[in-house]
């Protein structure tokens, strides 16, 4: 009640003109999604340490071992069998005395591999395979669907064997093994997305507008479910990674003198009692490398969830 | 207010459209006729599940009719093919409820409003683009530096109005409106209302406004149809369904509709219906609404209501207690 | 404040901190309820009308809601202040609160009826076939028919307006003094929500419970409420008896609200009176009086400082500086002008 009796200037009940432009005007900078999303990814500590270890491990094992490792993955030196951690031998040797530095990182470079090779069939098969089955629906999709169904109904490990049958057991059985049902989670989440996207109305409008199925799907859906994608990409690697390790493991994988991650974890649990070091070194990467891939993909679904922006 | 050869805009003839529902068919339009004539605003109202979306949707060819037909300027609009088919996309737009789910969030705002343009080449160059955008921005009252922007910086209105801005960017002659004010502040209302009539008056564009909004509907339509799972049960001048309502549901319709007002509001006798709407899986036999319908009689649930001509242009699928 | 009053909000302040900054989401709210009438709180989106609900039912997320000032007084005590455990004797025995969308506010995994009589049981301490007993009456006042056999039935197993007819009957359970109504018919269809209208001033007349009605829709708010507060950007701007606010308005949001209607009585020829505009950002607070940006009789000062309230009759007050003997006079548009 006070401003009632005070003295105040005639001059502030002037009227104001005002912008109406000013209302409409958006303030801050441009931020497009990837942006935002880079930014709250930054924040999680966890996702960012992993990140910069996988891409670190991956330097490791692609560039830095092949060109400064004086040793060779093959070499045998018998005289320097079982040699712990050296100046020589940064990891020690192994029963045939080959250095264990550079056999590990061969061995990260197997699975990485792997990795890889499942991220790209998760993405030119399953992400196209489920687009196409989403997309089209109705007797397509039951088709597609069934389809995947029966693949996944075989277990890999019967198809892991039935190719060490008509290949030899190696770097190929293991891809095919893997590779041949890898991709049936990626194709549902994206049919998933799909069905969900399709009907927004958003979608409606570019149908309305005349726009053709390819269009739509590519300009439109894919690009909203991107986020989705590189999510279970990132889920993916390990999954497949960890399937390698094991096939490796139980023998059905990467046979001697070959080396990967799992066939190393193999020999070095024979070896345990005497030469734990054996065991160590391989599996610690291995470890990281599920780790890291494990919280690099939680990082980045909180990141990329559309339900936490603003 | 017909076309050069006498004929409406759009005839909706005996129009349905059933979806597959499990074992059972849900019957969201059952057969509507309507007569949409150049330069006017038909309104179309309703209660959830009367089919009006649907209906909307049809006739934009979002969806495949399961009967009847829909006729622009004299042509079936669902039998057309190739060239002809995309200059109906371009002569025919819609215009969506959810400001929020209407636009792509990843798409900027420019590319948005601009999509009809490169479907249809309309533009022959970049720059020619970026100008029609922006002239397009201005006249929905946007600036031309939102173009850069993503829909999410924006408020329900500004998303409303690229969202208007996207559909007459191809030149449209008939627009269907479903539901766009719904989902915004009142206050905003009134600036996206004026700005469609505005829009209207300027380039002589035709409207079919979709909305359940009653209040929103009378005032924006020259005529209105009032739906009820599935069928029209009333058509009149705005004016003429407002002051005489007919059919017991427009009445119930009308009296439900809370006027801002106090004194109005204490004096008035209200209608309030019994019951809920019934499934549009197994709409009831005979008349649809005898299950809420106070004038309800036996004979309702045997005989089918007519479609009859009330005077005055003034139509309504009667029952026997309407004379 | 009058002796009337069961409860009293004065000076509420409440803010969200968010990764973009601090949001004031009410800045100063005052308000009182008196004993069985219908108080409805008008706003739009970002007007804060939620937010002073929820805070009275200390419903808001507890991790970035700062209560920053201000308190709630109910039976004496500051609801603002009081632990828990303590609300949760309040919520649902003394004050509850009905949502807007009837399809989450259930659990769909749980009987209706056993929703009813958990709460019956849990603060009135009622025995296993008391509380039965009592839900099927409870159903049957909200007017769903059949209710013995309805009351062993799923959520989904209504439709949204019976829904919404059970969460009033949750609401209602153990006959609270208060409820809070939050937009209660704004997601259900014209008919159905004049049904659930009617069942609220049903129930008040039957049972005398005070109301607050949040709500945008002003045909709603002449339809049910004694006294009406237009909230704005944070602030309670106007308030008054219903009569007063509908024809002698004294602020121009409220006027830009009024005419921007489209009446059923209204000329179609004449366009509507929109207001300008967005709603403010409560990021960046205005400074002054939040409407300024959008207020066709905006001012300096307007922007400069927040006015006070000026009284024009026992519940009739409203804060702009159009009222200060110095601002020029100003006629309200036509559309608006009252019969006082």
């Amino acid at each position: 009640m006070d401003s009632r009796h005070r003295e105040l200037e005639p001059g502030l009940f002037e009227p104001v003109e005002v912008d109406r432009d000013e209302g409409e005007r958006i303030s801050g900078p441009r931020v497009g999604f990837w942006k935002d999303s880079w930014i709250r990814l930054k924040k999680n500590r966890g996702a960012l340490f992993s990140l910069a270890v996988v891409l670190f491990l991956f330097a490791m094992a692609f560039v830095i071992d092949p060109l400064l490792s004086p040793h060779s993955p093959y070499a045998q030196d018998l005289a320097r069998r079982y040699l712990g951690p050296t100046a020589d031998y940064w990891f020690g040797t192994d029963k045939f005395g080959r250095d264990m530095w550079t056999r590990v990182w061969a061995g990260t470079r197997v699975s990485l591999y792997i990795g890889l090779l499942a991220a790209l069939l998760d993405i030119f098969v399953g992400v196209v395979y489920g687009a196409i089955s989403g997309f089209l629906g109705g007797r397509i999709d039951d088709v597609m669907q069934r389809g995947i169904e029966i693949l996944n109904g075989i277990p890999y490990l019967i198809v892991a064997i039935l190719a060490m049958i008509v290949f030899d057991p190696g770097i190929i059985t293991i891809s095919i093994a893997i590779g041949l049902t890898g991709w049936t989670f990626m194709a549902r989440i994206v049919r998933g997305r799909m069905l969900q996207l399709k009907d927004q109305e958003f979608a409606l409008a570019s149908r309305a507008l005349g726009a053709s199925g390819f269009r739509l799907v590519w300009k439109h859906l894919i690009p909203n479910s991107l986020g989705l994608i590189v999510i279970n990409l990132m889920f993916t690697i390990p999954a497949a990674i960890f399937a390698e390790a094991f096939l490796s493991f139980i023998g059905l994988g990467i046979q001697v003198p070959e080396a990967s991650l799992g066939s190393l974890i193999s020999d070095g649990a024979q070896e345990l009692r005497f030469h734990p070091f054996l065991l160590w070194f391989p599996s610690i990467i291995f470890c990281l490398l599920m780790i890291c891939f494990n919280l690099l993909g939680d990082g980045l679904r909180d990141a990329l969830d559309p339900k936490m922006r603003k | 207010m017909t076309e050069g050869n006498g004929r409406p805009l759009l005839e909706i003839n005996n129009l349905k459209k059933y979806f597959r529902v499990g074992r059972e068919t849900l019957k969201a339009v059952d057969g509507i006729s309507l007569k949409i004539n150049r330069g006017e605003t038909l309104g179309l109202v309703g209660e959830s599940g009367c089919g009006k979306t649907t209906a909307g949707r049809v006739l934009v060819r979002l969806y495949e009719p399961s009967g009847g037909e829909v006729l622009f300027g004299g042509k079936n609009v669902h039998r057309t093919a190739g060239e002809e088919a995309k200059l109906l996309n371009r002569k025919m737009q819609m215009i969506f409820q959810d400001p929020q789910a209407s636009l792509n969030p990843r798409m900027i705002v420019g590319d948005i409003v601009a999509e009809g343009l490169d479907i249809h080449g309309l533009v022959s160059s970049r720059q020619e683009r970026l100008e029609r955008v922006h002239e397009l921005l201005e006249v929905v009252g946007l600036n031309k530096d939102h173009a850069n922007r993503y829909p999410h910086e924006f408020s329900g209105g500004q998303r409303q109005r690229i969202g208007i801005a996207r559909a007459l960017a191809v030149y449209p002659e008939f627009i269907i409106c479903d539901e766009p004010v719904s989902a915004l502040d009142v206050s905003i209302r009134a600036q996206v209302i004026n700005l469609m009539r505005r829009l209207q008056e300027e380039r002589g564009l035709t409207y079919l406004f979709i909305s359940h909004d009653l209040s929103v509907v009378k005032y924006i339509s020259d005529r209105v149809g009032v739906m009820y799972l599935g069928k029209i049960v009333e058509l009149a001048s705005s004016d003429e369904l407002y002051n005489n309502p007919v059919h017991p549901y427009t009445q119930a319709l009308l009296s439900a509709v809370p006027v801002p007002d106090p004194d109005v509001e204490q004096e008035r006798e209200r209608i309030v219906l019994e019951g809920e709407v019934p499934s549009p899986v197994n709409p009831p036999s005979g008349c649809r609404f005898r299950t809420r319908c106070p004038y309800v009689t036996e004979a309702c649930g045997r005989e089918e209501p007519v479609w009859r001509d009330v005077g005055n242009d003034h139509w309504v699928l009667a029952c026997h207690c309407i004379h | 404040m009058s002796v009337d009053s069961i409860l009293e909000v004065k000076d509420l302040r409440i803010s969200f901190s968010t990764h973009a900054g601090e949001v004031e989401a009410v800045r100063g709210v005052t308000f009182d309820l008196r004993n069985g009438e219908t108080l409805a709180i008008v706003g739009e989106s970002g007007s804060g009308k939620s937010v002073t609900a929820k805070s009275l039912m200390r419903l808001l997320p507890e991790a970035n809601t700062r209560i920053k000032g201000g308190e709630a007084i109910f039976e004496g005590q500051d609801l603002l202040k009081l632990s828990e455990k303590r609300m949760q004797g309040i919520r649902g025995p003394k004050i509850a609160m009905v949502f807007q969308d009837p399809m989450t506010s259930l659990d769909p995994t749980m009987k209706v009826g056993r929703q009813i009589t958990e709460s019956l049981t849990k603060h009135l301490g009622m025995s296993g076939s008391c509380a039965r007993e009592r839900a099927v009456e409870l159903l049957k006042m909200v007017g769903i028919p059949n209710a013995e056999a309805r009351v062993r039935q799923y959520p989904h197993q209504f439709s949204g307006g019976m829904r919404q007819r059970v969460v009033i009957a949750i609401a209602l359970a153990c006959d609270p003094q208060i409820l809070i109504a939050d937009e209660p018919s704004t997601a259900l269809d014209v008919t159905i929500q004049a049904q659930i209208l009617e069942l609220l001033r049903d129930l008040q007349e039957r049972i005398g419970t005070s109301i607050i009605l949040i709500t945008h829709d002003l045909g709603v708010v002449a339809q049910t409420a004694r006294r009406v507060a237009v909230m704005y950007g944070g602030k309670i701007v106007e308030t008054g008896t219903v009569r007063e606010i509908f024809y002698n308005p004294q602020m121009p949001y409220t006027w830009g609200l009024l005419a921007s209607i489209p009446l059923p009585t209204a000329d179609r020829s004449q366009d509507l009176i929109p207001i300008p505009g967005s709603p403010p950002d409560m990021l960046e607070p205005p400074k002054g009086c939040p409407f300024t940006p959008r207020c066709p009789y905006a001012m300096q000062i307007c922007a400069e400082e927040m006015p006070d309230y000026t009284t024009f009759s026992a519940e009739h007050k409203a804060a702009c500086w159009l009222h200060h003997p110095m601002a020029p006079d100003v006629e309200p548009p036509v559309r608006v002008r009252g019969t006082q």
